[in-house]
């Protein structure tokens, strides 16, 4: 049944399975730790699925794209502005359940065509100019989102009221007391539930692509292009049809995290210091591991979320020292992030997940 | 000789085949029928534009004139992938294989070509158990049974080299390119590889086409030589006569120093 779910494609690591299996549990369990615990767990659990699908493209197409984030952003955008208050706009229904599932259908057919589009222009070419490609239309359309202040709220984005049954004042039990912490079980307590469901199963939902026929395919292109086209693959398509499939899973994505945040803005998703971080989780995870989503997606938001507490506890013990002290400032935190990025990637080429594998396989 | 097939058409014919790169012809307007149940070995000097004429017929390169026409038909027009599919199969003289994934896996992606699943999303790769089955078959006839797990990159040069011809075998085309397939390869490991050549031949309903450069080899398996010098096709006949012929003593089997080294892929 595990196996079954997991597509056969087992972590293959004791190691790696105890840390999957202990950050499964965490999320399950996040909730129950406070609201800012469930704020980075949501986001987690998006990023990860963010991450899986960058990976699709990355590791098993070889293709890289610098639009990913901007197909977040239109999921996010998709499920906000149809939801924001009727009168303001035509298109704009009010919150609703139908008003979610519109805005995803909407957003996953603009998502696809915008894929197609990309692929149907640039997959012949070299992955470098496809990555260029992507970039600027990535970039023109997060202009276009900031400036269309009408349309998108510009740079402010876009805050919305999502269903009673997922709005943060809709309670369904009394709050109890866990661990000398309140736990509220609040519509944001459901919505956490359906962001974490939802990523479940695209996750083996990637996990079964990538295992798939289709999926082997997808590796031999990215292994050697040229002979899969001899042996009668058709590369091209191939390589479309992976970058839809990442598109739309990157934008079903986009709609949780909306969902999730009740606010849509060009910085939450389209943002180019996300794209670096999707690419700095999969390199640091491991490519080509799906697996890797989920530690790299793990390990860069800790620390994101967490790195700055721990550091402002650290330089108060050190605070009497001068340098120590200001390189332990908590404003610092992405000088360590980095080192600690530059660390990884020089120690596990293959990504923690690679290195992990390598490692119960006996080999250094 | 002249082709003897029953059949209207030729299953491979290239008319007027020419490519030009820059100023240098590689191929020089080569005209050439190949019938079903024969090994024709192709000849010559290097840089005589043996592996460009692979080249031409399967796709990689398009031709600047001329055509190919597979049972009559012309696939000129046609896509590397889509000419594969027409049956038009090919090992490289450069290994070329998917280095990331295991000797099983390269054969079973081929395997997979031939059957037509490719686009399958939702089933799960590993419960193709008849592909799987079949690449075994193929793995066991190219003697490399015992690496099965092994990524293909990790292969030692001969071993790649019959994994090179494992892939074309897993496609069952009607037509099998071998563009030098023993080069590099150990004295012991030659056999299983002419061997299976000579397998595919006596199946009498395939068309062998082979580049080699070992005359041995050429006596042993061919029904019929042609030679190309600088891009044009110079003779043509079967084996011992093309071999006792003037031109190819003098343009191949003479001491001619093999300087020349472009369209090579």
């Amino acid at each position: 049944m595990l196996n079954k779910l997991l597509s056969w494609d087992l972590p293959r690591s004791k190691v790696l399975a105890a840390i999957l299996l202990v950050i499964f549990l965490g999320l399950l369990l996040t909730p129950l730790a406070g609201d800012k615990a469930m704020g980075a767990g949501a986001k987690i659990c998006i990023f990860i699925i963010l991450v899986a699908s960058f990976d699709l493209l990355l590791g098993y197409t070889g293709i890289l794209s610098f639009a990913h984030t901007m197909f977040f952003g239109i999921g996010a955008y998709g499920v906000a502005m149809i939801s924001v208050e009727p009168g303001e706009h035509w298109w704009a229904l009010g919150p609703g359940w139908g008003s979610i599932f519109l805005g995803i259908i909407v957003a996953v057919v603009l998502s696809t065509l915008i894929a197609l589009f990309i692929s149907a222009f640039s997959l012949r070419v070299r992955t470098m100019y496809f990555a260029m490609i992507t970039l600027s239309v990535s970039a023109a359309v997060q202009t276009l989102a900031m400036r269309s202040t009408e349309i998108t709220g510009g740079e402010d984005g876009i805050n919305f009221t999502v269903p009673d049954l997922l709005s943060p004042l809709y309670t369904f039990a009394d709050s109890i007391e866990l661990f000398g912490q309140k736990v509220e079980f609040t519509g944001a307590f459901i919505m956490y539930y359906v962001v974490f469901i939802v990523a479940l199963v695209l996750f083996l939902f990637v996990l079964r692509i990538v295992n798939s026929p289709f999926g082997r395919v997808l590796q031999a292109i990215r292994d050697n292009e040229f002979r899969a086209a001899a042996i009668g693959y058709r590369v091209v398509l191939y390589r479309a049809a992976s970058s839809v499939l990442g598109a739309i899973i990157a934008t079903l994505a986009g709609c949780m995290y909306a969902l999730f945040l009740r606010y849509q803005g060009p910085e939450a998703t389209m943002g180019f210091g996300i794209m670096m971080d999707i690419l700095f989780m999969v390199v640091i995870g491991g490519m080509a591991t799906i697996y890797g989503a989920v530690i790299g997606a793990t390990l860069m938001l800790i620390a994101q979320n967490y790195l700055q507490d721990l550091m402002k506890i650290v330089q108060s013990d050190v605070s009497g020292i001068p340098f120590v002290s200001g390189l332990l400032h908590p404003d610092r935190w992405l000088l360590w992030m980095g080192i600690l990025f530059i660390i990884v990637v020089y120690n596990f080429p293959w990504g923690i997940v690679g290195k992990l594998r390598m490692r119960a396989l006996g080999i250094e | 000789m002249k082709q003897s097939t029953a059949s209207k058409h030729p299953v491979l014919e290239t008319r007027g085949l020419t490519v030009r790169f820059g100023g240098h012809v590689a191929v020089n307007s080569v005209s050439c029928a190949f019938s079903s149940g024969s090994l024709t070995a192709i000849v010559g000097p290097n840089g005589a534009g043996k592996t460009t004429y692979f080249n031409l017929i399967s796709g990689q390169i398009p031709a600047t004139s001329g055509e190919v026409f597979l049972h009559g038909e012309n696939i000129s027009g046609l896509s590397v992938a889509m000419r594969s599919r027409r049956g038009l199969g090919r090992a490289f003289q450069l290994t070329n294989l998917f280095p990331f994934l295991t000797v099983q896996e390269n054969v079973r992606i081929a395997v997979q070509a031939r059957a037509g699943i490719g686009a399958d999303i939702i089933g799960m790769w590993n419960k193709h158990v008849e592909l799987i089955d079949k690449a075994n078959m193929i793995l066991e006839q190219v003697a490399l049974t015992s690496q099965a797990y092994t990524q293909a990159r990790a292969l030692p040069h001969g071993d790649q080299r019959k994994l090179e011809v494992g892939l074309m075998l897993a496609l069952e085309p009607e037509v099998f390119m071998f563009d030098e397939p023993t080069a590099g390869m150990s004295v012991d490991e030659v056999p299983v590889i002419l061997d299976l050549i000579k397998k595919i031949k006596d199946q009498g309903n395939r068309t062998l086409l082979l580049v080699e450069h070992k005359m041995d080899v050429v006596r042993e398996l061919a029904d019929r030589i042609i030679v190309l010098h600088n891009g044009c096709l110079v003779a043509d006949g079967d084996p011992e006569t093309v071999i006792a012929s003037d031109i190819v003593q003098e343009a191949y089997l003479g001491a001619a120093p093999d300087k020349s080294k472009e369209a090579k892929k």
